[in-house]
């Protein structure tokens, strides 16, 4: 079968792109695209690694098709800045040393966005809870639970 | 070799391009199962068949005072449903633990129960609710209970061109709840090594008049343990009729060794499991124990 | 390299918290990571890899797949020649099966192909004929004589007799008199022990994009903890010329320890040459845990004897390891760490390194101690209980310190376990309340540190700014703490310095990002770089002055008279010697070439405080402190972090990771869902409390902290266990399953 043509919105952006049917969104996004902030670090949404948001749900790119993108509106990493303008969560990962090798972090980053936009005033737990499915390796979470909540905080107060 | 898209409009369609497919077909709603399966080379397929497309797919909606809720609904979407939470929390509590939060914006009750996994979460809960599963086939609509479809890991009693369009939750009556719990040994992100589903009716002296307690994890489908239902109608769960229900429990278990425990953990687990599942129900039903 | 002798200096940079200069680039997705990179043409590369544990491989026919349109090329052991160098043919033999496949999932082929949809069918198309051998996954069988023999004529001379061949080598250190001391003891106790193999677990896979071309130059773009070590080994396996194979870090997400050696990386610089395109080869998870190193599994037996009063007499530790199909020298490591925060009389460890059907072992962060030391914590513990002695107590009055012959041999110099341990004492954790089903759990840990080869150049740009080329991938923030002692040193403010990682051909040779090396030796070397750098400086302000160039200091970013006898003149800022370099010498740069001495061992603390479930034998952490000597911390966010992220990994190898083979030889649990790594709800917040005991070979006081922190948790949290339900387990991990049996058996 010929590869499908997709008519969908990327961080605001209108967008089209052909994919096969069995290509994930995470391949569109990645080799299609050109936007590899989402990483795959398993293939199988056990890490999270490849979060975006899917007309604003919180999903892992690479269980999701290309072709169910279409008309979708999605969300990844490369959208959270407004121009040079770092997102609060952004910068308070930045100095609150909230990541080391950094590869999980633009997944983080997505999911935590969606965390606050839902729960802009979160509890520890909750946030570990809502964060399960984002595997870091390096920090042992500690350091990302506190840049969220520093990040919540300035943003409840902005 | 490639395999191919179809996103049919009704549920008719649907089946209907299911059952006339010569090659291996499958079902897409949340794909948290079959994306992972395609991508682990499990399965090859040669159609996928989408159904987020059909009337009705992702509503939920109320009728004879319980819910029907649509095969394309995600977790994400049924946890915010304040009707669904307060009749069955259960369920709710159930379907939530599956997977990460990234998993719940796409996964489905449907599709869980359709996955034929003995260890999904969401199908001893909906079980011990007494939920229906409507079915669309080539040669129309039925309605089946939720335990009647897994068979055996992996398969179902789902026949060629048939799919699930909604589950239906029930009415219940006042002073009844449900609870659901599950070992892991993780808090998040594993499969389920044993389960528990209660589901409880109280009369106004906090009797237990009637009882549905099913098992999941324990053996190649879920269990509905009415030996252990026994235990704890006309009780209040005391001690004694807890003891006895768990003790049913663990009998009524025919589990295997695997990586993620063994025979003798998960008949003595999900004994605990369901003690402290009924216990849960029991006081959200209203009872004090 | 000495610390300095004005060690009451106030750091003005280094021990503040700046933001990592790479920090912007990784929270926008902007960094360019191992699978990120592209190149016109590229093809894409994939591996077939064996079903079995162990067999021979009696034919590869890849006709088919080569006829399949879309393949360029298909590679196997044939293309690859034969190495004269043992070690670099076990590595190429281990990306490349050569006749025998040694482990389930060891690569026997390979293709490039335009697409991954048609690279992943052509590896179907490849027809392989094995003869299936009895295999061998567990140390103890494998072991033993009559054992299936992984590969033939690998022992060493110096292995005892009555083992198997799979034995390949064998070590002993200690001192003293055994018997002697064992005689002293008021209580022996003597315990086996036994670990599970657990892989590093970083989230990014493995990848690489190869290029080579005709001419025989070769261009490699991957993730790595040592490009140069990639250079090296893959230069070797393809018979070039180092100068012809440039390797490019790409930046790194995560490695542990596992990302040392090259696994792909050969096999796409065969497939580019063979098809004349580029090549990118990404791993997948699953191939991750099949393919790549695991850290060893372990059987272990140790022998402690104490006095009432808890003074140990003597101590002795068998430990056996086992590191997949290539041998190996964990056990070494093992063997030296086992002891070493104790000060002993008598002291003996032999260790055995053995071969079996699974993956080879790469380094693990301090390879070989965490379960070495385990045993011995658990011993040390269970003493304490049967004594009724307080364990903190017990470990202090036993500890290292300076002036301490050690286990294996060296005698410390200053050291801060005695202080690591008086700082838990002091600490509110140590006292504070537990309940039913609760127990506190401690342990100390080692970890000797490396400094090795490194090299650094540091030019002063004509805006008086500062660049730094190092050679080390930056795993966890290490540009920022270069930058730091740059600024530190050169008296500039942390934003006028940028760091970055130099490729193979932009710089001398770097050993690999390991040891926990890197804020120690590139901050050494960065350090005395930016002293030439100062001196040059300096020299040209005195011609400028017509002054003796040792009239000249440098203080806060500028060059000043030495005092009043050196003249009157106005300090020269670094922007104002930059501004005019070019009428004074030219451009001014400092650089630094050292094999690093002086690492400085490390010594940490953990504290832990667990519930159990009794009823079904999940352990819950409630509380988890790290106490950890970092001689200086320059960046104590990073350092905190790295003792935060080394504690997880260590829970995770207590509680749940493992590999899990079946009776088949096959790994059951290749991937995230059942090798269980901690996730965020598991944990508690991870309290740090950093000391800092200065490194007498750092002129700043640096110690390594990377690898220590993973030593200590898996007996802290087995201790903890142990003392909240009176039952202690002899194994790791102490998943559910038999914690529950073992409280079920004892009733």
């Amino acid at each position: 079968m010929r590869n499908l043509h997709i008519s969908t919105s990327v961080n605001g952006d209108q967008t089209e792109f052909v994919c096969a049917p069995d290509e994930t969104l995470l391949d569109v996004l990645r080799n299609r695209l050109g936007l590899t902030g989402a990483k795959e670090g398993c293939g199988t949404g056990d890490c999270g690694a490849c979060s975006v948001t899917l007309n604003g749900r919180l999903v892992c790119s690479c269980l999701v098709l290309g072709v169910e993108a279409e008309g979708a509106e999605i969300g990844t990493v490369e959208g959270l800045a407004m121009g040079d303008h770092l997102h609060p969560l952004q910068r308070n990962f930045i100095d609150h040393a909230a990541l080391q090798c950094g590869i999980c972090t633009p997944g983080i980053l997505v999911a935590a966005k969606a965390l606050l936009e839902k729960n802009p005033n979160p509890t520890d737990e909750e946030i570990r809870y809502w964060l399960a499915g984002n595997l870091c390796r390096c920090t042992g979470y500690d350091k990302i639970i506190k840049a969220v909540q520093i990040a919540a905080a300035e943003m409840r107060g902005a | 070799m490639t395999m191919r898209y179809e996103k049919p409009a009704t549920a008719q369609e649907a089946a209907s391009i299911l059952a006339n497919e010569p090659g291996v077909a499958r079902v897409l709603s949340g794909g948290t199962d079959v994306l992972v399966q395609l991508r682990a080379g499990m399965i090859e397929l040669d159609l996928i068949v989408d159904i987020k497309n059909l009337d009705q797919i992702k509503d939920i909606t109320s009728e004879d005072g319980g819910f029907r809720i649509g095969a394309a609904v995600s977790g994400a979407s049924l946890g915010e449903h304040a009707g669904v939470v307060a009749l069955w929390p259960g369920v709710i509590e159930a379907f939530e633990l599956i997977g990460s939060t990234q998993v719940q914006g796409r996964a489905t009750m449907a599709g869980n129960l359709c996955n034929g996994s003995p260890a999904a979460d969401s199908v001893p809960a909906m079980a011990a609710a007494n939920a229906t599963a409507r079915i669309v086939g080539p040669d129309g609509e039925r309605d089946c209970s939720v335990q009647d479809i897994p068979v055996s890991p992996g398969r179902t009693s789902l026949t060629k061109g048939e799919i699930v369009t909604s589950i239906f939750l029930p009415a219940r009556p006042e002073r009844a709840a449900d609870a659901y719990l599950r070992f892991t040994p993780r808090t998040e992100m594993d499969i389920a090594v044993a389960s528990a589903a209660v589901s409880l009716e109280l009369d106004a002296g906090g009797t237990c008049t009637a009882a549905r307690i099913a098992l999941g994890a324990i053996a190649p489908t879920v269990v509905l343990v009415d030996a252990a239902s026994k235990c704890i109608i006309g009780t209040k769960l005391d001690a004694a009729a807890l003891e006895a229900m768990s003790t049913a429990c663990s009998a009524a278990c025919n589990p295997i060794d695997d990586k993620r425990g063994t025979i003798e953990f998960r008949t003595q687990v999900v004994g605990v499991l369901a003690k402290r599942a009924a216990l849960i129900a029991y006081k959200r039903a209203g009872g004090r124990t | 390299m000495a610390l300095d002798s004005k060690m009451n200096r106030v750091f003005k940079v280094v021990g503040t918290r700046p933001p990592r200069p790479d920090g912007v680039e990784k929270v926008t997705g902007r960094a360019m990571y191992g699978a990120d990179a592209t190149a016109p043409g590229m093809l894409v590369g994939r591996i077939l890899r064996s079903p079995h544990a162990h067999a021979i491989i009696k034919s590869i026919d890849v006709s088919a797949a080569e006829a399949l349109k879309g393949v360029k090329a298909v590679v196997t052991a044939a293309d690859f020649g034969v190495p004269d160098d043992l070690s670099i043919r076990d590595v190429q033999d281990n990306c490349m099966a050569q006749g025998k496949a040694l482990y389930h999932g060891h690569a026997v082929a390979a293709v490039a192909a335009n697409t991954a949809a048609i690279a992943s069918q052509a590896l179907k198309l490849i027809k392989v004929r094995y003869e299936v051998l009895p295999h061998v996954t567990d140390v103890d069988e494998a072991m033993r004589p009559g054992a299936p023999i992984v590969q033939e004529a690998r022992a060493l001379e110096n292995v005892a007799a009555g083992f198997s061949e799979n034995v390949t080598s064998q070590c002993e250190f200690g001192h003293g008199d055994l018997e002697v001391g064992f005689a002293k003891a008021d209580k022996v106790i003597e315990r086996s022990f036994t670990t599970a193999a657990t892989h590093q677990g970083y989230i990014e896979p493995h990848a690489c994009l190869a290029s080579m071309s005709p001419d025989g130059k070769g261009d490699l773009w991957c993730c790595t903890q040592g490009q140069f070590q990639v250079r090296t080994l893959c230069a070797e396996i393809m018979g070039m010329d180092a100068s012809q194979l440039r390797v490019t870090a790409s930046e790194i997400g995560g490695g542990f320890g596992g990302k040392t050696t090259v696994f792909i990386e050969p096999v796409a610089l065969a497939l580019s040459r063979k098809s004349g395109r580029p090549v990118k080869i990404v791993m997948t998870r699953d191939e991750v845990f099949k393919a790549t190193g695991p850290t060893v599994s372990s059987s272990m037996d140790v022998k402690i004897g104490m006095t009432n009063d808890g003074r140990i007499t003597a101590a002795q530790a068998q430990l056996r390891y086992q590191g997949g199909a290539f041998p190996c020298g964990t056990v070494e490591m093992g063997a030296q760490s086992a002891f070493a925060c104790y000060n002993l009389d008598a002291v003996h460890t032999v260790g055995w390194n053995v071969l079996t059907n699974r993956p080879k072992e790469a380094a693990y962060r301090a390879p070989g101690a965490p379960m070495a030391i385990y045993a011995v914590e658990s011993v040390v513990d269970e003493l304490c209980q049967e004594l009724g002695l307080d364990p903190l107590n017990v470990r202090l009055k036993n500890a290292s310190t300076k002036g301490t012959k050690s286990s294996y041999g060296p005698t410390f110099d200053d050291i801060g376990l005695r202080a690591t341990l008086e700082a838990a004492k002091a600490h509110p954790h140590c006292s504070a309340p537990l309940g039913p089903n609760q127990g506190r759990g401690l342990s100390c840990g080692f970890w000797f540190n490396f400094g090795g080869n490194t090299c650094v150049s540091l030019n002063i740009n004509t805006d008086g700014t500062v660049g730094i080329t190092e050679g080390n991938p930056d795993i966890g923030g290490s540009r920022a703490a270069i930058s730091q002692m740059a600024a530190e040193e050169l008296g500039v403010p942390y934003d006028k310095v940028r760091t970055i990682i130099a490729d193979t051909n932009s710089l001398g040779y770097n050993d690999v990002t390991d040891g926990s090396r890197v804020t120690f030796s590139v901050g050494l070397a960065t350090i005395e770089a930016a002293r030439n750098a100062i001196k040059v400086m300096c020299g040209r302000v005195a011609k400028i002055w017509g002054i003796d160039e040792d009239a000249v200091i440098w203080e806060d970013g500028c060059a000043k008279p030495s005092g009043a006898n050196a003249g009157d003149f106005t300090p020269m800022s670094i922007e104002e010697i930059a501004a005019i370099s070019s009428n004074t010498g030219g451009p001014i740069a400092g650089h630094f070439e050292v094999n690093a001495d002086g690492a400085g061992v490390s010594f940490g603390v953990h504290l832990a405080d667990v519930e159990v479930d009794p009823e079904t034998g999940a352990t819950k952490i409630l509380r988890y402190t790290v106490f950890q000597d970092a001689g200086k911390a320059v960046h104590p966010d990073y350092v905190e972090g790295q003792m935060q992220g080394g504690a997880v990994q260590g829970i995770g190898w207590a509680l749940n990771e493992e590999y899990i083979y079946g009776k088949d030889g096959l790994l059951q649990n290749a991937g995230f869902l059942d090798y269980r790594v901690p996730v965020a709800s598991d944990l508690p917040n991870i309290e740090t409390v950093i000391l800092e005991i200065p490194n007498p070979g750092h002129p700043y006081g640096v110690r390594g902290v990377g690898e220590t922190p993973i030593v200590p948790p898996l007996a802290t949290l087995s201790n903890a266990v142990a003392r909240a339900i009176g039952i202690r387990l002899f194994e790791l991990p102490m998943s559910p399953p038999k914690l529950l049996k073992a409280i079920r058996q004892k009733g």
